[in-house]
């Protein structure tokens, strides 16, 4: 139990560092390393109370694709450069309001969660019945996610593959003088076409390419 | 003192597993030098011990006593950092493989997700080499690689969606033993080829190795690196191709069960026969690396999502409404 108990603390630590060290620290790649950390160390939490597939997954979706393409984005516009622009230009100062009512939104919802579990203590036993079956952590989800919660699975996968549609449809540009190759035109191509015969006079040559 | 007698029997455990795996390694090495070598009809190493097999302990002694060198205008804690991480989940990976009924070090209920997700950090490495190095070729290569590995885990996540259908379990031992009537490769043969292929591209072989590909990027991600930190990159970049085979062998080839279910087979024990699977197909990476022409950026691209991707979804129906119309999805 000690054992469980420090390794609690050494891992929330971690976590809360390092979120607190994302918006501290000035290079923006940095950010996103203590990012990962973070999702690291959260997935461990996961994995510490018994969801080890939860923990599994957000390692996989979060640190194995999001934060990579996190990381892409950020070493290509090369943010680093403007870091100490944001608060000092008066046009982006605007942004302080909407982000201290985020904030102020986000910290009573987690009082309103933390409160509701402290006093319906039954609220977390009922979340907890279907863990203790003696069946794993991947069987119990997959029998509430497939059965109970069917139609909100299938439609956030819905809003998901909408999204993502109307991502690239947004971003999508055709250009124009891209030479592209085109694998069907490659290989459909005949000798006949492709070869012509050329009676050539000499000392004068033929024109070819027009 | 119970914590410490645990904590030194893990240790054992761990060392026992680790050592082959880093000697292996280095043998793997040697062989891939080899078998390169005798499809283009040269020697390869042939020189250092018996038939050269301790070039690369030599090479490792060469790279031990070379100067590191850090480049002035890196950013010195993620350069240093990078090579150990790509080393580090390398191995950690190998915590889950099971190499007998019994003989696994963590025998977890995700250790198909768990394996992924290892494989899926392992990118960080090379980002981070990249971009801390400060200079052009590296990030090109990185840039890269982050693309490339993205886009060929999409695939080897459906392929293991595949045959965790026709399991029923996360679990690794539970793949292995399912596949005692018959090995996965026969039913989910596309499958096989389609994961060979995009564990050539999931671990930056050729002839998908354009993170590095010398012609253009000099050496990639690793060309600020030197001496034993280049080599770590170089063992974590070889232990993955070496865990991307046991994973295949695990998925596809029956793991640690021996192929005939008869008196002399039964004899060996289940580990040779995972070392035997992942030495065949260890040897097909090496050949394709002597066989095969690099692909072009947007040629590995169109590859991995025009074709794998809709390839391996479309499986995944064949393989789900099979099971359901014949009545034989997996109960727990």
């Amino acid at each position: 139990m000690i054992a469980h108990a420090i390794f609690f603390y050494v891992f929330s630590v971690i976590a809360v560092v390092s979120a607190i060290m994302v918006t501290v620290s000035k290079n923006t790649v940095h950010s996103v390393f203590f990012l990962i950390l973070d999702f690291i160390s959260i997935s461990c939490l996961f994995i510490m109370i018994g969801a080890e597939f939860l923990g599994m997954i957000m390692l996989i979706v979060y640190v194995g694709a999001v934060a990579v393409l996190f990381l892409f984005v950020v070493m290509m516009l090369n943010v680093a450069q403007q870091k100490n622009q944001w608060f000092v230009s008066k046009d982006s100062s605007g942004h302080i309001p909407i982000g201290l009512l985020i904030s102020v939104i986000i910290f009573f919802e987690l009082i309103i969660v933390i409160g509701g579990w402290k006093y319906k203590p039954d609220l977390f036993n009922s979340a907890k019945s279907t863990i203790d079956k003696g069946i794993s952590n991947t069987h119990s989800l997959g029998q509430v996610l497939y059965t109970d919660y069917i139609h909100v699975f299938q439609i956030s996968g819905m809003i998901l593959l909408i999204a993502m549609i109307g991502a690239i449809v947004l971003t999508f540009r055709q250009r124009e003088g891209v030479k592209k190759q085109s694998y069907i035109k490659q290989i459909s191509r005949e000798r006949a076409e492709g070869v012509e015969v050329l009676e050539v006079a000499s000392n004068k040559g033929v024109k070819i390419d027009d | 003192m119970e914590y410490l007698n645990i904590i030194f029997q893990e240790s054992y455990k761990i060392l026992f597993l680790l050592v082959p795996v880093l000697v292996s390694v280095a043998m793997i090495v040697w062989l891939d030098r080899r078998v390169w070598a005798f499809v283009q009809k040269r020697q390869g190493p042939n020189v250092v011990g018996p038939f050269g097999l301790l070039q690369s302990l030599a090479d490792a002694l060469k790279y031990i006593f070379k100067e590191i060198i850090i480049p002035a205008s890196s950013n010195k804690v993620i350069f240093i950092l990078a090579p150990i991480i790509t080393m580090t989940l390398a191995l950690i990976a190998w915590a889950v493989i099971p190499f007998g009924a019994e003989k696994v070090l963590a025998d977890i209920n995700v250790g198909i997700l768990y394996i992924f997700a290892v494989s899926s950090l392992g990118v960080y490495g090379i980002i981070m080499g990249g971009w801390a190095s400060n200079s052009k070729y590296p990030f090109l290569g990185a840039i890269r690689s982050a693309a490339q590995m993205v886009s060929y885990e999409v695939s080897i996540g459906i392929i293991i969606i595949n045959v965790l259908l026709c399991v029923g379990s996360l679990n690794l031992n539970d793949i292995v033993i399912a596949q005692k009537e018959m090995w996965f490769v026969i039913p989910l043969f596309p499958m096989f080829v389609i994961f060979f292929i995009s564990a050539l591209a999931e671990t930056n072989r050729p002839p998908f190795d354009l993170p590095e590909a010398e012609a253009e990027l000099v050496a990639g991600y690793q060309t600020e690196y030197s001496g034993m930190m280049y080599a770590m990159f170089w063992l974590g970049e070889y232990a993955n191709i070496l865990l991307m085979c046991a994973l295949g062998s695990i998925l596809f080839l029956g793991g640690w069960l021996s192929p005939i279910d008869l008196y002399p087979f039964n004899l060996i024990p289940g580990a040779l026969w995972l070392i035997f699977k992942i030495l065949f197909l260890f040897i097909l990476f090496a050949l394709v690396k002597a066989i095969v022409p690099r692909y072009r950026y947007d040629q590995l691209m169109r590859l991995g999502w025009k074709i794998f991707l809709p390839l391996s979804l479309t499986y995944v129906v064949l393989t789900a409404s099979y099971l359901f119309y014949f009545n034989l999805l997996p109960t727990i």
